[in-house]
């Protein structure tokens, strides 16, 4: 048994049983545009990965390929070992345990805030209707909508939308959250809500792969920063490290487009 | 006028008839019609493929053929024995699956892709998401098209007399057989097709208020 740790060098042996998320050589097109080049990433159990870069460089199909709502045309990912399965029961299965919040939000715009945070839990986990809204009505708390509980979405301003969206994601217990763009859609006022929101479970441990363009949020939450360009991770780095002293030319010219404006 | 009242009980035969061929085709056009519409949408190939060769198949065949097919076909080589009605109902209900499925799955368009993918990003199966989360939003869509497709159905109906299924129309041909005028017999059957008719519109407008309040 221990020989096996011998063959492989120190740093490729350690992390395996800690890693989360692996995208090993991925690769996608649309149509003639190669919107994901050889990409490989690792997340590990508990860590805040941020995704940064210009428009259309590909960190939202990254992060949707992941739960596969995106399918990747060659590479391998997988989710705490297991490779992700074909479109069926399994795949399900799997998704369940990936939390994803979408830049709209997407709340079932016919069934109560309440309904929509419970509804997984019933008819995924097969959770009893009462421990679900029990636990639905936490959740609602810990982000801040409890009292709108008994709403429809429509009649909630977009950051409380988007929070009961990550109260519904959490409700599944999921093994790590994904957030492609969450605070896109919204005014700036209430940008900050969401982000705090964000930021409590970042600290809570929870593991995330956040693809924003909040500067503020990937330097205060984030382990690590990952800078995408034309489809390729042009830059991986602590967040100090990326704002401070980007090695990329392309990073410093993203920087200094958003940052002394 | 007496055409009517001499032969009530052959009249009220045949608007019992056109009501339940009816109703029977309507329940069996909506199940498979919704049940196609998924199949339309589905990731599973085959599926996708049967359901387009289904719509393809109903709804360019002209009705009358799709009955004859029925009657003189089908009992040959399936079902021998099937009663008229039986199969009339049936020969209805799948040529109108094919345009409940159309209307159904125009209805599932209309619904933004985000609610399909929230549904299975967290963990609900294709059949889940559908059931769930895509057709309870899409019907307020689909309703006012299926009133339509209903009446349409209704009408239709009328084929299964030549059929010797006891229906409306087919109370008109046994009235000008036995010599009546022409004229007052299809008054009154076209007042009996526009009470159930009208009872149709009648019943999606009240759906379509109901939805409404909904949201």
């Amino acid at each position: 048994m221990s020989g096996v740790s011998v063959t492989k060098d120190a740093e490729g042996a350690a992390p395996a049983a800690n890693d989360l998320v692996v995208l090993s050589n991925v690769n996608k097109h649309f149509g003639a545009l190669h919107v994901l080049q050889d990409i490989d990433l690792t997340i590990a159990r508990g860590e805040v990965v941020v995704v940064i870069g210009p428009s259309g460089s590909g960190k939202s199909t990254l992060c949707r390929t992941i739960n596969r709502l995106e399918t990747v045309d060659s590479g391998a990912i997988s989710i705490d070992g297991k490779p992700l399965p074909q479109e069926g029961k399994e795949l399900a299965r799997l998704r369940a345990d990936v939390g994803m919040v979408f830049q709209s939000f997407n709340l079932f715009a016919h069934k109560t805030v309440l309904e929509n945070v419970m509804l997984g839990q019933v008819k995924v986990r097969k959770a009893d209707k009462k421990a679900a809204e029990e636990k639905a009505r936490t959740l609602l708390d810990r982000v801040g909508v409890g009292v709108q509980a008994d709403k429809y979405p429509a009649q909630l301003s977009g950051g409380q939308q988007q929070r009961v969206a990550i109260a519904r994601a959490l409700a599944m217990d999921p093994k790590v959250m994904l957030f492609d763009e969450p605070t896109s859609a919204l005014d700036p006022e209430m940008i900050n809500e969401v982000l705090e929101v964000m930021q409590q479970l970042a600290r809570d441990g929870m593991t995330m792969i956040v693809v924003t363009h909040e500067m503020g949020f990937a330097r205060s939450a984030a382990n690590r920063v990952v800078f995408m360009a034309d489809g390729k991770i042009v830059e991986e780095a602590t967040p100090d490290q990326f704002f401070s002293n980007p090695r990329s030319d392309r990073a410093k010219d993203f920087l200094s487009k958003i940052l002394h404006h | 006028m007496n055409v009517l009242l001499d032969n009530f009980p052959e009249f009220r035969d045949g608007f019992i008839g056109t009501v339940s061929i009816t109703a029977v085709s309507s329940v069996i056009a909506l199940f498979l019609g919704v049940i196609i519409a998924g199949f339309r949408v589905s990731p599973v190939p085959p599926l996708r493929y049967f359901g387009t060769a289904w719509v393809t198949l109903m709804r360019n065949t002209p009705l009358t053929l799709l009955f004859l097919i029925f009657f003189f076909v089908v009992p040959e080589i399936l079902f021998p024995g099937m009663s008229p009605f039986v199969l009339g109902s049936l020969a209805l209900g799948f040529y109108t699956s094919s345009f409940v499925c159309e209307a159904v799955r125009s209805g599932i368009n209309t619904v933004p892709l985000g609610q399909a993918e929230a549904a299975r990003s967290i963990g609900m199966t294709f059949a889940q998401t559908l059931q769930i989360v895509v057709l309870p939003q899409a019907t307020r869509t689909v309703i006012p098209p299926l009133s339509s497709i209903f009446i349409a159905l209704t009408k239709n109906s009328a084929i299964a007399g030549a059929f010797s299924v006891a229906e409306l129309f087919g109370w008109q041909k046994l009235m000008s057989d036995k010599g009546y005028d022409i004229v007052p017999v299809f008054i009154w059957v076209a007042i009996g097709y526009l009470v159930v008719t009208f009872t149709i519109s009648g019943l999606f407008r009240l759906l379509e208020r109901r939805m409404e309040v909904a949201r």
